[in-house]
Formats: C-alpha cells, sequence, structure tokens
C-alpha cells in the first residue's frame, strides 16, 4: 500500500447528505441532519464538537451501530463504493474489521472481561479468515508488537483487568487493526485515558496510520487532540456540519462563528498573569497531610496504599491553589481530606486557628461552613427529588437560618451565578449541565465559605460552557474575595484560573510553586513530561488570522 | 427575566431536560400488568369487605344434615325456631355441612390481612434496619450476620418454630411470617443506601452540615421507595401463601375462623369423592397470589426499568 500519498484517489468514506433521525419528542428532528464528509486513503479527518453535536451518533450510522431508535433518515455513506448506509445486517458484518474498525472510549468496557485478550482476536480472525490456529497466534503476536505492546504473549494470555487503560486502548487497536481495514473509526479514543498514556496512544495511531496507509474518522471535543492528529477538520454543531477543512485553516482562520466561539474557548497553556496577594490571611494549611488507604480487614492483612504523603499546601485569601496530577495520583483524596468528606490518617489542616483534620464530627459541624466544595459530576451533585432551591437552602437553614431569609438569599445567588431566580422551584433534570455546575456553586456560596474546593468542576462541562463556569468562578473568587483550591487533570484549566499549582504523582507534592514557574520553568521530571505529553500545547488557541 | 444560557449548545441541552416526561402515574395506567393485576386485587379486597352482603350464611354454622353436598345442589335448612329455607349451595359444603362458598369469602379477609400487614410491617422494619446497617459502617457487620443466620432458616420452618411458641393465631402468624421476611427487605435497602450514600449530593448535605437523621431522611430513603414497594407486592405474595401453608398444615389461624388453608386442610381428607372442598379456596388462592404479583411485576417495570431489563 501507498504509505506517502496523504489524500490522494478516491475517498475511503464518502458521507452524503447523511441525515440521522432523533426520536420524537426530543429537542430536535434530527441527530445529524444532510452531513457531507470524506475521508481520503492515508488521512485522519477529526469530527469535533460538543456534546450532543451528533458526532458519535454520525460514526455509529457509518459502522451500522445505531440502535434502533436512531435510524438513518436518508443520505449516503460509501466505503470504498459501498453504500453502507444502505447494507444489510449480514453484509455489515462481513465488512466490520475487515474494510472498516472501531475503538471506543471505554477500552473497560469494550472489551470482554471474561476472554482473554488474544483469544477475542482470535476470535476475529476465525470469523473473517482461514488461518490455522497457529498462524492466527502468530499474527496475533505480531499486531501486538506492531501496537509496541511490552511482552507480547503475556498480554495475549491476559484478561482485561490485568492490564492497564492504555494498554487495553492498545489491545482495541490490534484488534481493530488485525485485518488492516481501509477505514478506522476512533470515538473519543484517549478521552478516558490519562494525558501521558493519551500522547503514546495519539503517536500510535498517527504512526499506524501512516503506515498502513489507512483513512482515519477521529471523533474528539478537545482541539489539543484535533492540534495533534487531524489533516482535516469537520466541526459539528447541533447534528449540523458548520465548517470543514485543513486542520491549519480551521484552527487559524475558523469562518463559521461558531468554530471561533469554539476554538476561542479553549484554555491557554500558557499561564495567565495574575496580581498575586501575598499579604493577605491565610486561610488554609496542610501540614504532613497524609491519608493511607486500606490495612486490611478483620481477617485478611490487605496492603495499604499512601494516596497522600505528607502534603503542604498553603492558601491565602483571594488567592487560587491548583493541584494538578494524573488519576491516581491523589489529588481528589487531598481535596476530601481538607472538606474532611474523609478524615486524614496523619498531619493537621490548619482553618485559620483551628485544626480541623483530627476533630471529631460533632465539632466538626461548626466549622463545615468555612470549607464548601463543588464536585465534578453535574448530573450527580443535586438530589433528583428535590428542588434546587430546596438544595440551596438546607445549608443555611442547618444553621439556623430562617426558611424566608434563606429563600432571599438563595434569589440573590441564583443572579450572582447568572441564572432566573424565579427557577428556584424547578427540579435539576429541568437543567442543562452548565446550569446545574452553576447551581451547585450557588449552593456552595450560600454557606458563605472561607474556602471553595472545586474538585474537578469542570471537567465534565463541554469547552464553551467550561470557559464561563470558569470566568464565573474567578468572578466570585476577586469579588467576595475567596481562597480557591482547584483540584484538576486538565493542564490548561491550572494555568488559566491559578495563582499557585503544586503537582502530585503517587500521593507525594513533587513540585509545587507560582503557577509561570512550574509551567514555564518546571524543575521535577514528571513535570516536564506532564506537560510536554499535554496535547497541542505549543498551539495559542483563539489566536486567529484574519481570514 | 428569562433564564441565562450559556450558549446554544447548552440551550438545546436544557430544552431536551425540559421535555417533560409522563408522570409516574399515567406511565402506571398504561401498563397492561399494573391494570390487570390491580383491578383483580382491588375485587378481591371487595369480596372481603362485602362479604357479609354476597349472599353469604355464617360460615362457622354447622348443618349435620346438609354434609358433603355437591355444588350448585339445593338443600333444605330447617332453621332454629323450625321455619324451613331453601338455597343453592354455589360451592357445595364440606363435612361439617358448612357452606363454603361463604367460607371462602370470608377467608379472603384473612388472607388479605395476612398479604397486607405482613408486607407493610416488614418493609417498615425492614427499611429502618436497612438504612441503619447500610449507613453506619460499624453496624453493618454485626446486623447483617445476624440477618444471615434469619435467612439460613427456611422461612416455612421458622414460621413453624415460631408459632409453636406462641398460641396460634392471627397476629402470631403475622409475626411468624414477617421475621423471615425482613432480612430479605434490610439486604435490599442496605444495596440502595450503599450506592446512593456515595453519590455527590449526599456528600454535598454533609458538607453543608446536614445531621445524619435528616440526610437519611431526605436523600437517602426516597431512593429506596420504588425498589420497596416492589419487593412489598412480591412479599405480599409470598405471605398470603405462606399463611395458607400454615393454615393448611393446622399449625396457623385456629379452625373457627375460616382461611383458604383451613379449607382445603379440612377438605383434604375427602378430596377423592368431594373435590370441591379443596378446588374452590384454591382457585381463590391462586387468583389472588398470581394478580398481586402481576401488579408487582408491573409497578417494577414502570419504576424500576433498570431492574426489569436484568430480569
Amino acid at each position: 500500500m501507498n504509505a506517502s500519498s496523504v489524500g490522494e484517489g478516491r475517498p475511503v468514506l464518502d458521507v452524503r447528505d447523511l441525515s440521522i433521525a432523533l426520536p420524537k419528542g426530543g429537542d430536535r428532528p434530527f441527530a445529524a441532519e444532510k452531513v457531507n464528509f470524506t475521508v481520503k486513503r492515508g488521512e485522519i479527518v477529526c469530527l469535533v464538537g460538543e456534546s450532543g453535536s451528533g458526532k458519535s451518533v454520525i460514526a455509529q450510522g457509518v459502522m451500522g451501530l445505531l440502535p434502533k431508535a436512531l435510524p438513518i433518515a436518508g443520505g449516503e455513506a460509501f466505503l470504498d463504493g459501498e453504500d453502507v448506509a444502505k447494507a444489510s445486517e449480514a453484509r455489515l458484518r462481513e465488512l466490520r474489521c475487515v474494510r472498516m474498525a472501531m475503538i471506543f472510549q471505554e477500552p473497560m468496557t469494550a472489551l470482554n472481561p471474561v476472554m482473554t485478550c488474544g483469544d477475542q482476536i482470535d476470535e476475529v480472525l476465525r470469523e473473517h479468515t482461514q488461518m490455522g490456529a497457529d498462524e492466527r497466534k502468530r499474527k496475533i503476536i505480531q499486531i501486538f508488537e506492531q501496537v509496541r505492546m511490552p511482552d507480547p504473549p503475556r498480554i495475549y494470555a491476559s484478561y482485561p483487568h490485568q492490564l492497564s487503560g492504555g494498554q487495553r486502548q492498545r489491545v482495541m487497536i490490534a484488534m481493530a487493526l488485525v485485518l488492516e481495514p481501509d477505514l478506522l473509526i476512533a470515538d473519543e479514543p484517549t478521552t478516558a485515558l490519562d494525558v501521558t498514556t493519551q500522547a503514546q496512544i495519539l503517536q500510535l495511531i498517527k504512526d499506524i496510520q501512516r503506515d498502513k496507509g489507512m483513512g482515519v474518522l477521529f471523533i474528539t471535543h478537545d482541539f489539543g487532540v484535533v492540534r495533534e492528529i487531524a489533516h482535516r477538520v469537520a466541526v459539528l454543531r447541533l447534528g449540523e456540519l458548520v465548517e470543514m477543512g485543513p486542520t491549519d485553516d480551521i484552527l487559524l482562520r475558523p469562518k463559521h462563528p461558531y468554530s471561533r466561539m469554539l476554538i476561542s474557548s479553549v484554555p491557554s497553556m500558557h499561564p495567565a498573569e495574575r496580581p498575586r496577594a501575598t499579604e493577605s490571611k491565610l486561610v488554609l494549611r496542610t501540614e504532613n497531610l497524609t491519608k493511607i488507604y486500606g490495612g486490611g480487614s478483620l481477617f485478611s492483612k490487605g496492603h495499604s496504599v499512601k494516596a497522600a504523603d505528607k502534603v503542604n499546601i498553603e492558601i491565602r485569601q483571594g488567592e487560587s491553589v491548583g493541584i494538578v496530577g494524573e488519576s491516581g495520583s491523589g489529588k481528589s483524596t487531598v481535596a476530601r481530606c481538607i472538606a474532611r468528606l474523609i478524615d486524614p490518617t496523619e498531619g493537621r489542616v490548619r482553618l485559620g486557628e483551628d485544626d480541623v483534620a483530627l476533630m471529631p464530627q460533632r465539632l466538626l459541624r461548626r466549622h463545615r461552613r468555612r470549607i464548601q466544595i463543588v464536585f465534578q459530576d453535574p448530573y450527580r451533585s443535586l438530589n433528583p427529588r428535590r428542588t434546587v432551591g430546596d438544595s440551596i437552602i438546607e445549608g443555611p437553614m442547618n444553621f439556623g437560618m430562617e426558611r424566608s431569609e434563606a429563600w432571599a438569599r438563595a434569589r440573590k445567588l441564583m443572579e450572582t451565578v447568572r441564572l432566573d431566580p424565579d427557577s428556584l422551584d424547578r427540579y435539576p433534570h429541568q437543567f442543562s449541565g452548565g446550569q446545574r455546575q452553576r447551581i451547585c456553586i450557588a449552593r456552595a456560596l450560600a454557606m458563605e465559605p472561607e474556602l471553595l474546593i472545586a474538585d474537578e468542576a469542570v471537567s465534565a462541562l463541554d469547552v464553551s460552557v467550561q470557559a464561563q463556569v470558569l470566568d464565573l468562578l474567578d468572578e466570585i473568587r476577586q469579588r467576595l474575595n475567596l481562597a480557591m483550591l482547584f483540584i484538576t487533570h486538565d493542564l490548561r484549566v491550572a494555568a488559566q484560573v491559578c495563582h499557585e499549582v503544586a503537582v502530585m504523582e503517587k500521593g507525594i507534592v513533587v513540585e509545587y510553586g507560582p503557577v509561570a514557574d512550574v509551567f514555564l520553568r518546571p524543575q521535577h521530571p514528571y513535570t516536564k513530561s506532564l506537560l510536554a505529553a499535554a496535547p497541542g500545547r505549543d498551539w495559542e488557541f483563539g489566536k486567529f488570522e484574519a481570514a | 427575566m428569562t433564564i441565562a444560557l450559556e450558549n446554544e449548545v447548552d440551550a438545546a441541552a436544557a430544552r431536551a431536560a425540559a421535555v417533560a416526561r409522563p408522570s409516574v402515574w399515567k406511565r402506571l395506567s398504561q401498563n397492561m400488568s399494573v391494570r390487570i393485576g390491580g383491578a383483580m386485587v382491588l375485587v378481591m379486597v371487595l369480596i372481603g369487605l362485602a362479604a357479609p352482603l354476597l349472599g353469604t350464611i355464617d360460615p362457622a354454622r354447622i348443618d349435620p344434615t346438609t354434609r358433603n353436598r355437591k355444588p350448585g345442589v339445593e338443600v333444605t335448612v330447617r332453621n332454629d325456631d323450625g321455619t324451613r329455607t331453601t338455597r343453592t349451595v354455589h360451592m357445595g359444603t364440606d363435612s361439617l355441612g358448612r357452606d363454603i362458598y361463604s367460607r371462602v369469602l370470608y377467608g379472603a379477609r384473612v388472607s388479605l390481612i395476612v398479604g397486607i400487614s405482613v408486607a407493610s410491617l416488614s418493609i417498615v422494619i425492614g427499611v429502618f434496619i436497612g438504612l441503619v446497617s447500610g449507613y453506619i459502617r460499624w453496624l453493618d457487620g454485626i446486623v447483617m450476620r445476624i440477618m444471615d443466620g434469619l435467612m439460613a432458616i427456611p422461612g416455612i420452618l421458622l414460621a413453624i418454630g415460631l408459632v409453636s411458641l406462641f398460641r396460634a393465631g392471627l397476629g402470631t402468624v403475622i409475626f411468624a411470617i414477617v421475621v423471615p421476611e425482613i432480612p430479605r427487605v434490610v439486604r435490599l435497602v442496605r444495596s440502595v443506601v450503599l450506592s446512593v450514600r456515595e453519590e455527590p449530593y449526599v456528600e454535598a448535605a454533609i458538607s453543608v452540615g446536614t445531621p445524619l437523621p435528616k440526610i437519611l431522611w431526605r436523600h437517602i430513603l426516597p431512593n429506596t421507595i420504588a425498589p420497596v414497594i416492589v419487593q412489598g407486592t412480591f412479599i405480599c405474595g409470598a405471605a398470603i401463601l405462606a399463611e395458607a401453608t400454615l393454615s393448611f398444615l393446622g399449625i396457623g389461624i385456629p379452625t373457627d375462623t375460616p382461611t383458604w388453608g383451613n379449607i382445603m386442610a379440612e377438605g383434604r381428607q375427602f378430596f377423592r369423592v368431594h373435590p370441591h372442598n379443596i378446588l374452590y379456596p384454591a382457585i381463590f388462592l391462586a387468583i389472588t397470589v398470581l394478580a398481586v404479583n402481576m401488579l408487582g411485576d408491573g409497578l417494577r417495570d414502570t419504576l424500576d426499568p433498570k431492574m426489569s431489563k436484568r430480569v
């Protein structure tokens, strides 16, 4: 196969006027409406859009994996000249894996947990080829080598739970590539992975794509990933393709206002200039905060994990401190110890003059008010059975405030977070994710805290909504002179909102200092690798050239 | 002032969220199992309540002259004051001359009382223990081992043992059936509590200083209601059967109160010659338990859709 020619000849995938219907009673008639795009041989095309833009539905439509509730309502999708939108189920089965293959976001659920990784790929080969058992095994070991797995024979005999997230995704990629399809569809394949693993997987997809000359349809919401991997980009908005073009054109000279808005919402990796208030009051100081999980039960002496090891951080009034790190680094553990949602094993948490780290529950209740936390998942942070007003006034009423007074405060707070005060008697399911996160912020502010902890508070939000919630948090911090602790895995977010940042690895703070120092002059090798792995790190999003 | 929307994508999400879902009552009334099961249960309740008005006579009245009559036969009874009345015995009479039709209709009362009170008692006690056990970690181990112990003994055997400890009667029977049912409710409630207590909204309630009883009442208990109602209907069906079993074995309700189990127990000796003694109470028992279970299935499908897909 010709490896060098990018975008030459007949397209591998040619989607014409593809429409996919939504069930009746939805907010719009089509999940995807008259979408046109092509993927040529040896080319990576990114479909990018926010949640609900229909990007995954299009991929499923091409693969013939749409649920019954979402039928194809019109249009064609030609795979090597054959219309897969109208293909029979039997024909689609023949095409999948052989001519087109797909990898998914969550490799743990996409793999069968009771089959070894080797057997799962073996199944594909048995189904689609006439190879003998030995030949198949050789082929599988070979493909594992191609996706750069360490020790392929061991991986062959391993079950999915015995592998790391990145290795599982490599198994998925191996399975997708084993029959050398012409088209690879990747649906957010790196979203569930840590940033360093993500960088490796992206590199792998890029290399294999170049070697085999496949066409890749890559679905993502992350413009950093787009910058890293795409040859061409298609921007989707509510099921419509608003703009398509070469990556540099779209990132530098977007024509459609929606693309411009979306791209300029991506936070910059370059730390923002922030005036410091070093002489202001110290709100929180942790001294050797340590949390050890495990230690076994009555019958077994289990091994223990140091989730946080001698963490020392300080937060001053009006300042925000970020804790960044990959999953399992212990950043959330620190936040939850400070908020006393879990009990620290050792150390002190000084809140002003008081040490709340090992304070018993009945004394602690008085101090609960002073630290408030906003959680990651806006869909689970509000009790679905209580009106948002009841959720907001719950705290103040716990501390003896009259209902009418608490309600008046809730109305004011709704204005602070730019929501309609009259919607206080609605239920959470009547709000969007971004609105719910605003309500959670209002609930936290109702307690008039000294410290606000945002535990991945914007990670579940779309980039444009995220930008607005970040602005809101920053504005509130300045206006109320709040101390803020920002837990995030997203270096871009940390760069934009924090004065100081602590980098955590395996429970230990490896680097801690002003954000500009950490981002521009990192000292610790882990910080360096983290920064190097951030997708699109060298790109300043939103600095458009005149069209 | 309208709600300030962040942007159009979020606005679309908000619109989608605002699309009204039919209310629980509407969904319930559209479910066939709920309709049929509910209607049959309602008919049984009405029969039990209106038993004296449905052409019955005293179900305990013994008449040696009209023993073992076939269903539909006319019998003439001499009253105490010497007059004679003639009536049709719809379901025949038993070996003591008692009217089976009257006995079956009055028997519905006992079955329904036992079913409903066992279901409500075991739910009230089970929900309380389950909430406490699921939320208070150090109690969990102790409580659950006791529950495991109770579950290890076959329910009907435990009930027989409990009845033999006390005087036979309605209260004893209810108590004896409630005890083995409690662990099942406790386990169900505990499992719901264990998953809900990790929800961020519960943690948010803790961090705004909500005291424990309020957290349990406001944030955790409402999540258990749907599965507990569903479980309650199945307990009700099982309890009706258990009562009939106990009475059939002669250790349940004393024989002077007619229950479906009693009637069948007494008809057992003459089953080959006079099958109607057993047939009619058995039909009522089967229909009632079927109706209650249908209602439960329907409730589960509407209130707890995740569970229905799994089954």
